[in-house]
């Protein structure tokens, strides 16, 4: 059974038609070409596939396209403005905040909304508000790292 | 996986009436239990999804001693109140060790109430023996291998586990359950709203198809109470409890006046522990006290070669939850 909607994704209107079991996560990347989002175990454990949905990080592959209609979504590629990177991103370059990659785009997404959140008071409050994304190569302390420093560039800019 | 129908209905009878009406529909709310179970794990076959995450059902409101919680109120949103905060700070706690922030951000407080086991033998369609999912069939986890699984309320028939955290401190505070069907609303006690494995592990409450949660309303802690919530697991953080205990003392003069207590990762439900309540109730807030509340705590666990340890780990959890909370040394 095909459903057709619209997804608000990265500020711009993207229609399409997909069958009702469609996850976010699959429709972001097979019907909109947005392959930046990531699937890594696929049922909720990894955060691979994190994104923003009305400004807070969910997990797409456990969310319906279809229950996404009218909300706005954020993935990896909407960080960026104007070509120039959002500070995580640049900050996860300089700390080297990862190796394989394959988890960094729900990493970064992940960071963005904890530091929005508050939650970046200390190295074990980061840890703990980043646990939800799972990192195989063992980026973590370059992680905390680039966090740390966003966090403290943001506090001092304010 | 078959397909499915999509539906938004937009407002609550409608919803009601549609899933009553029809055995192959069910509700999604946050979709981290039931998407998991449809898509993935390819053990619960749906003909329609009623899509609930956008009725009016969500929201915060105290009343002079309790909080009326929409069920569609998320853990994250839950554990941000400041009346949780401030006198449920024992929820607030098992909100935030549980699962990870994205998941709280998707899962709904209805949701976290009837969220189903993480039992990999039931959530493993390849597995012939389970009860839950074919009553009759066997249990493959009793002889399996089994960590994650109960001791409490457990028997040969079903050892699965239910995982919750937030459940754990609202048995303890007799919460009650508001619910909606097409006949009406009824409201049930949550330790009453769960039923025990017994001969059919797949009946795991007392809701009748096309029931839904609308509301959970928590009584306030006295003012003068104290809480805490303790957590054992293999990881420092994202995982499920091996042990966990929810605990609330209101303590005069070194004598427990008034105990709650609730246990988490031993149970196939939510464990009120009762008896270990009474014993504690005009004792005085001593270890020898503790010990003897956790010793009848667990009585009579059921356990297999996977599980045995849990019964130890238990009571020396349930002994540091009231030692924290009543701050006696150990």
């Amino acid at each position: 059974m095909d459903i057709v909607s619209t997804l608000r994704v990265n500020r711009t209107e993207r229609p399409f038609t997909a069958d009702t079991r469609t996850t976010l996560l699959d429709a972001l990347r097979e019907q909109l070409d947005l392959t930046g989002t990531k699937k890594g175990c696929d049922q909720g454990a990894c955060g691979a596939c994190t994104v923003l949905l009305d400004g807070k990080r969910v997990l797409s592959c456990l969310s319906l396209a279809a229950q996404c209609e009218g909300r706005e979504v954020t993935t990896i590629e909407g960080l960026a403005r104007d070509g120039k990177l959002h500070p995580v991103q640049a900050a996860f370059i300089r700390h080297d905040g990862f190796q394989c990659g394959y988890c960094t785009p729900g990493q970064i997404m992940s960071a963005v909304a904890l530091l929005k959140e508050g939650r970046a008071g200390s190295d074990e409050e980061i840890r703990e508000f980043m646990s939800g994304n799972l990192c195989r190569c063992g980026a973590y302390p370059n992680i905390v790292a680039a966090i740390r420093e966003v966090a403290r560039l943001g506090s001092e800019s304010q | 996986m078959n397909a499915f129908e999509y539906v938004r209905p937009d407002d609550v009878a409608g919803a009601v009436t549609m899933v009553s009406r029809d055995p192959h529909a069910s509700y999604l709310a946050g979709g981290t239990t039931l998407l998991d179970l449809v898509l993935k794990d390819g053990v619960v076959e749906l003909g329609r999804v009623v899509d609930i995450t956008r009725l009016p059902l969500r929201g915060i409101s105290r009343g002079d001693d309790t909080l009326r919680v929409g069920a569609l109120t998320t853990m994250e949103e839950l554990a941000a109140d400041p009346t949780v905060t401030e006198r449920l700070p024992f929820v607030r706690e098992a909100l935030l060790l549980g699962a990870s922030p994205q998941l709280r951000n998707m899962a709904t407080v209805g949701g976290n109430i009837l969220q189903r086991t993480r039992c990999r033998y039931f959530r493993d369609p390849t597995v012939a023996a389970c009860n839950k999912r074919a009553p009759g069939s066997g249990c493959a986890a009793v002889t399996g291998v089994a960590r994650m699984h109960a001791i409490l309320g457990a028997r040969a028939a079903c050892i699965a586990l239910h995982a919750s955290d937030l459940c754990v401190p609202l048995v303890a505070l007799d919460a009650v359950v508001h619910i909606q069907g097409v006949g009406g609303k009824r409201s049930v006690p949550l330790t009453e709203f769960y039923v025990l494995p017994g001969d059919r592990p797949d009946i795991e409450n007392v809701l009748q198809h096309g029931e839904l949660i609308t509301e959970v309303e928590v009584p306030l802690l006295p003012v003068n109470a104290r809480s805490g919530y303790l957590k054992v697991r293999d990881r420092a953080s994202y995982e499920f409890a091996l042990t966990s205990a929810a605990a609330a003392l209101l303590i005069e003069d070194g004598t427990i006046a008034r105990a709650r207590l609730a246990l988490g990762g031993v149970g196939t439900i939510p464990r009120r522990a009762r008896e270990a309540e009474e014993l504690l109730n005009g004792a005085p807030a001593v270890n020898q006290t503790f010990r003897a509340a956790a010793e009848v705590a667990l009585r009579d666990p059921f356990t297999v070669s996977g599980t045995a340890f849990k019964v130890e780990l238990a009571k020396r959890t349930i002994v540091r939850i009231l030692q924290t909370v009543s701050g006696v040394q150990s």
